[in-house]
């Protein structure tokens, strides 16, 4: 690490952990689905694309991103609520690859859909003028709008923890992940925590694609790669696992950009490398139980 | 109060209940016994909604339960203790016993719950932050009954209660059931213990290949060695 100073490595740091955010709120979506709904959502990436031109289209209506923050999700939730009780939930109990197919369908409709309400090329977003500038942080200036993404998600992630652990929907969603039929036996509809799940998960994708949006632009393809990014995440993380999502998440981001400092050449697959460890090492990922597919 | 006409049920392609019949009255403790795949599980499964592909007809209070879907039966009255008592991993044996209260329409009372079912059984009172996994066998045993009994249920389903059980738990379970039998609870048991169930039982039936073979008092088939014989030894 000669030749680089401090400074800028504590830059890089932090700069990861904002990317990170990002893929901690895809991861979290996707590993929740997937781990009570065993839904592999294709879809996803799709939703965060959702999610960042309905943060564009309330931002010309409004001109208040504030609007938009608690806007986006409302919206994409609720699409999420209507594709699962419409359009997956007719596919329970017939294998994995039924739901796979539908979302991996559904993902270019609704992309396809987006291009014909807001073009083919990218439209221009950024952070609202109360985000912009830098802060000083003690080690050096750093973009504001990325401290407001990492206070945000933090702020986030905790009153979702707080859902899942005290209230009594995160205590049906906790007891469903582990036994759905034992929920059923004791007089509760299991179908109607699978919904609210799929529609918190899509809530917030979308989310994560308005928060992105600032840093990483609004294209209709933007979320081709944030799917394999979220994937690379859960398995990572373990598929299922809140805190997964949340420690991988983190990890991913500090590696791709500390990779992208030392060695730019490898940034792209740094993420990858760190999967195929993982996956070496502990093939249910960091925080996963074995034989989650099986049960 | 529970009444089961023609009720068939299958696996795959298994053909499991062959027509099952049987009536539970209010109040009264029946117990089934029969060996290892006689169907008795499967009649339960069944009785819960539990078992994909079944026919003929349930009557639970005069209501027609078959086509209803599982957590319906619950808030109808009928709750229901597995076989593998399935303590949800990961959750206290307090957050155990609110999974059984959500349903009930008691939920605003539920620390006065809680607090009842504790005293009725003690070996959870001082166990209630404990994760209900790293209890005993036994006390899972009685967390699983005290959950299914929350939402203060009409009817309850045992299956197998005393398997895999410390006899010294047992006692105290079969002690409980007496309790309950003695304030009116409906109870429908299967039990591998033939002499323990039909001590606490008004009746019994015998069950063999998927089919109720035999009828009778408790008193009556406790007495009668041969019955026993034939379709309970292994």
């Amino acid at each position: 690490m000669a030749g680089y100073p401090i400074e800028l490595i504590v830059m890089q740091l932090f700069t990861g952990l904002a990317l990170g955010t990002v893929f901690v709120l895809l991861a979290v979506g996707l590993s929740m689905v997937f781990g009570l709904l065993t839904v592999v959502n294709f879809a996803h990436g799709a939703f965060y694309t959702v999610g960042a031109y309905t943060g564009v289209f309330l931002f010309g209506l409004t001109g208040n991103f504030w609007v938009c923050l608690v806007g986006v999700p409302l919206v994409v939730g609720t699409i999420g609520l209507v594709v699962e009780r419409f359009l997956v939930r007719p596919l329970y109990g017939r294998g994995i690859d039924y739901p796979l197919l539908l979302t991996f369908g559904l993902a270019y409709v609704l992309v396809e859909l987006v291009r014909i309400a807001f073009g083919t090329s990218g439209v221009p977003f950024s952070a609202p003028p109360s985000l912009q500038g830098a802060l000083n942080l003690g080690f050096g200036y750093f973009p504001l709008y990325r401290v407001f993404l990492v206070g945000f998600t933090t702020v986030l992630l905790i009153g979702l923890w707080l859902f899942i652990e005290r209230t009594r929907y995160g205590l049906v969603i906790r007891a469903g992940a582990r036994d759905p039929e034992i929920v059923r036996v004791l007089g509760i509809d299991v179908s109607r925590v699978w919904l609210l799940v799929f529609g918190l998960g899509t809530a917030v994708a979308g989310l994560a694609g308005l928060l992105a949006a600032p840093m990483r632009g609004v294209i209709p393809e933007m979320g081709i790669p944030v799917l394999v990014e979220a994937f690379v995440v859960t398995v990572v993380g373990g598929m299922g696992s809140l805190a997964g999502a949340v420690v991988a998440g983190l990890l991913v981001g500090v590696v791709v950009s500390m990779t992208s400092l030392f060695a730019p050449a490898f940034a792209d697959m740094s993420m990858f490398a760190l999967m195929a460890l993982v996956l070496v090492i502990r093939p249910q990922g960091l925080f996963g139980r074995a034989g989650l597919m099986g049960g | 109060m529970l009444k089961v006409e023609d009720l068939e049920a299958w696996y795959g392609r298994s053909y499991i209940l062959q027509k099952v019949n049987l009536h539970v009255d209010a109040g009264e403790v029946v117990s089934v016994i029969g060996r290892n795949g006689a169907g008795k599980t499967t009649t339960l499964r069944a009785l819960m909604g539990l078992v994909a592909k079944r026919h003929g007809r349930v009557e639970f209070e005069g209501r027609d339960l078959l086509g209803l879907p599982t957590h319906e039966r619950y808030r109808h009255g009928l709750a229901y203790v597995p076989e593998d008592r399935s303590i949800v991993p990961g959750l206290t044996v307090r957050e155990n016993l609110r999974l059984g209260l959500l349903a009930s329409p008691h939920l605003k009372r539920e620390a006065e719950i809680i607090e009842r079912l504790a005293e009725t059984f003690p070996r959870l009172k001082e166990r209630l932050d404990q994760i209900g996994e790293t209890l005993s066998g036994g006390e899972q045993q009685m967390l699983a009954i005290a959950r299914a009994l929350a939402a203060d249920p009409r009817m309850i389903l045992l299956d197998e209660p005393s398997e895999g059980i410390m006899p010294v738990l047992v006692d105290e379970m079969f002690e409980l059931f007496e309790k309950l039998r003695a304030e009116g609870m409906t109870i429908l048991l299967v039990e591998q213990s033939v002499d323990r169930a039909l001590a606490i039982s008004d009746r019994a039936y015998i069950m063999d290949q998927g089919v109720i073979v035999h009828e009778s008092g408790a008193a009556a088939l406790l007495a009668d060695e041969e019955m026993q014989e034939r379709y309970c030894s292994v």
